[in-house]
């Protein structure tokens, strides 16, 4: 941190107004209206359009809207319980797989690898988070769809008939497909968020441990882990924002059926999946208003998560840090 | 000694714990890496199968005729891009040089971590503000909705990386100008700038990566179309919704094409993700 060290503190540095200082104060003043008031504005854009768009339907439906199982467009009944439920489980089956190897790839990368296969899969991992969604989707759509309906689901229907996890025939598309689909878009994500939270945690952690005898494993379970705990959870938070709000690779693997099911294997619709595949053909007013309220929902959610996990992450890494890629 | 005691274990025990843990990760590592793998292969095989010089000449055919192509696709993308640059650019960089030359304040702090969460907001929600804001007042869907909808995608990404350059930038540097009298601003434009530009035109680089293969913004902003543009207030076509309009339609000659138009934009996505890095020698985040 360049500002701690500087010898001036830069408040100090200021120039006095007058007519020396009015090009400095002039340029202050731009740099702060098109530059920061203009990231605010947009904030506040934001908000205020989905607030706007959605308010026929905030004001025809209530908190109901969130809690009826009905979306029936022709007799212009909205609920969004079943779309709440897709992203949920969706996601969820993405963060239980993401998890693990994701933490797995970090700890791996900054404790235990040597130096240039740690950069390696550094550089591999940060390309994969560069791939658009819809390239993703593709391969789902005519790779691993096809993949699970022939070959995963029919196993394990076969081998666990009475179990509901597993029922009904073998569509390929639905919960299975559009979790796994987002667990691969939120490995980058977690893993890179994680890596930089564990090298933000000072050497002298795991020096300790292994003065003590400690193995690689022991100084990183014991002095690493702890250490970083809550960053780490904040990396696990991102990923989940991710994958709540990721649209297009998941529209096109999970069947877009707004159904409720407890098997995974069933066809699903998530709250950014509705929002695209009936946008363009919502006819009338309430029903636009409908999707914009599931679009605002979702901006919510999304924005808590990103904001406690941020906490997390810059209450273990300081906040000026660049934590994670792009 | 310590330790053996604390976790009751042999000290082989302990090694073999070692051993087997490295290997889990090894694992993951492994895991994690075959999606990559598998993406990137299917799309260079079924992508340069379909591939021809009509993709990135001919306009679509109509509906269930074979041939043709999606140049105007591709010319849409590049329109798409330069308008959302023309936007985004400025209002990040600019927003980055507050954050990092006036950025110690508390409102600086709330603009930091505001633009941190923006990050995160899902690109479908930006599409229905930029449908609200731009295509519901002018009544038609259009190429200067999608480039709003990807500006304000740039924005944030240019903004953290722009304030990262630039506070790079050794503090010497700008006492050094302002001790020989140079105002402030000139400071900033003349020093400050040019010495963090390596690092602005990274993070510009990167965030045109990420927008180009951006859909769900463009579902209802941009649109789509199947001919060549006619002006900025027309819907405009966009290699990425083109690629899945093509995939879930029921036709085998658009699936070809989907497949090539997609290595064609992978090819670009991650050769600017390479070849920016490398130019610019700021690399990819280092471990040690």
């Amino acid at each position: 941190m360049a500002l701690a060290l500087s010898p001036v503190p830069r408040k100090l540095r200021r120039p006095i107004l007058g007519a020396a200082g009015l090009p400095d104060a002039a340029f202050r003043a731009v740099v702060l209206c098109f530059g920061a008031l203009a990231v605010l504005a947009l904030i506040g854009l934001i908000v205020a359009a989905m607030v706007e768009e959605s308010s026929l339907s905030l004001s025809t439906f209530g908190p109901s809207f969130l809690a009826q199982n009905v979306w029936d467009p022709v007799k212009r009944e909205f609920g969004t319980l079943p779309f709440i439920y897709g992203t949920v489980v969706s996601s969820l089956i993405a963060l239980l797989i993401a998890t693990p190897v994701s933490l797995g790839v970090a700890i791996f990368i900054v404790e235990m690898a040597p130096p240039w296969l740690g950069n390696a899969i550094s550089v591999v991992v940060e390309l994969l988070a560069a791939i658009p969604s819809v390239l993703l989707g593709l391969w789902g759509i005519f790779v691993m769809v096809p993949y699970l309906q022939r070959t995963v689901e029919p196993w394990f229907i076969e081998r666990f008939p009475d179990v509901p996890l597993f029922e009904g025939p073998p569509y390929g598309v639905g919960l299975l497909a559009g979790g796994l689909i987002l667990a691969i878009m939120i490995v980058p994500t977690i893993v890179a968020i994680s890596r930089d939270v564990m090298l933000t945690v000072p050497i002298s952690q795991r020096e300790a441990m292994f003065a003590l005898g400690a193995t690689n494993w022991e100084a990183t379970s014991w002095a690493v882990l702890p250490y970083a705990r809550s960053g780490l959870l904040g990396a696990v938070m991102l990923g989940l924002g991710r994958a709540l709000g990721e649209t297009m690779a998941v529209t096109m693997v999970i069947g877009n059926r707004p159904d409720i099911s407890a098997s995974l294997f069933h066809p699903a619709y998530t709250m950014a999946s509705v929002i695209a595949n009936e946008f363009t053909e919502a006819t009338f007013d309430l029903y636009v208003s409908a999707l914009v309220e599931v679009g605002l929902a979702l901006f919510l959610v999304t924005v808590l998560m990103n904001a406690v996990a941020r906490l997390l992450v810059w209450s273990t890494a300081g906040s000026s840090q660049r934590v994670g890629a792009i | 000694m310590a330790l053996a005691l604390k976790a009751g274990l042999s000290t082989t025990r302990r090694q073999v714990i070692n051993r087997v843990m490295g290997a889990l990760l090894c694992l993951a590592a492994a895991i994690a890496l075959t999606p990559l793998v598998l993406v990137i292969g299917f799309i260079l095989a079924n992508g340069a199968a379909g591939l021809s010089l009509d993709l990135l000449t001919k306009l679509p055919r109509p509906v269930g005729e074979v041939g043709g192509g999606m140049a105007n696709a591709f010319l849409g993308t590049a329109i798409l891009i330069a308008l959302a640059s023309a936007i985004g650019v400025p209002v990040g960089v600019l927003a980055g040089i507050y954050l990092s030359e006036f950025g110690d304040n508390w409102f600086a702090a709330a603009l930091r971590f505001l633009t941190d969460v923006l990050t995160g907001v899902p690109s479908i929600v930006i599409g229905i503000v930029a449908y609200t804001l731009l295509v519901i007042p002018l009544r038609s869907f259009s190429a200067l909705a999608g480039g709003v909808a990807l500006a304000m995608l740039m924005i944030p990404v240019v903004t953290r990386t722009t304030e990262e350059a630039l506070k790079r930038v050794p503090e010497s540097l700008r006492e050094a100008a302002l001790g020989l009298g140079v105002a402030e601003w000139k400071t900033i434009l003349f020093v400050v700038v040019p010495s963090g530009l390596g690092g602005i035109v990274t993070g510009v680089m990167l965030a045109i990566a990420r927008i180009s293969g951006e859909t769900a913004p463009l579902l209802f902003t941009a649109f789509g179309s199947r001919y060549w543009q006619d002006g900025l207030m027309k819907p405009i076509a966009a290699v990425p919704l083109q690629i899945f309009q093509y995939a879930v339609a029921p036709y085998k000659d658009w699936h070809n094409q989907a497949w090539a138009a997609a290595f064609i934009l992978m090819l670009l996505i991650l050769g600017l993700n390479v070849g920016v890095r490398v130019a610019t020698h700021s690399g990819f985040q280092r471990v040690q």
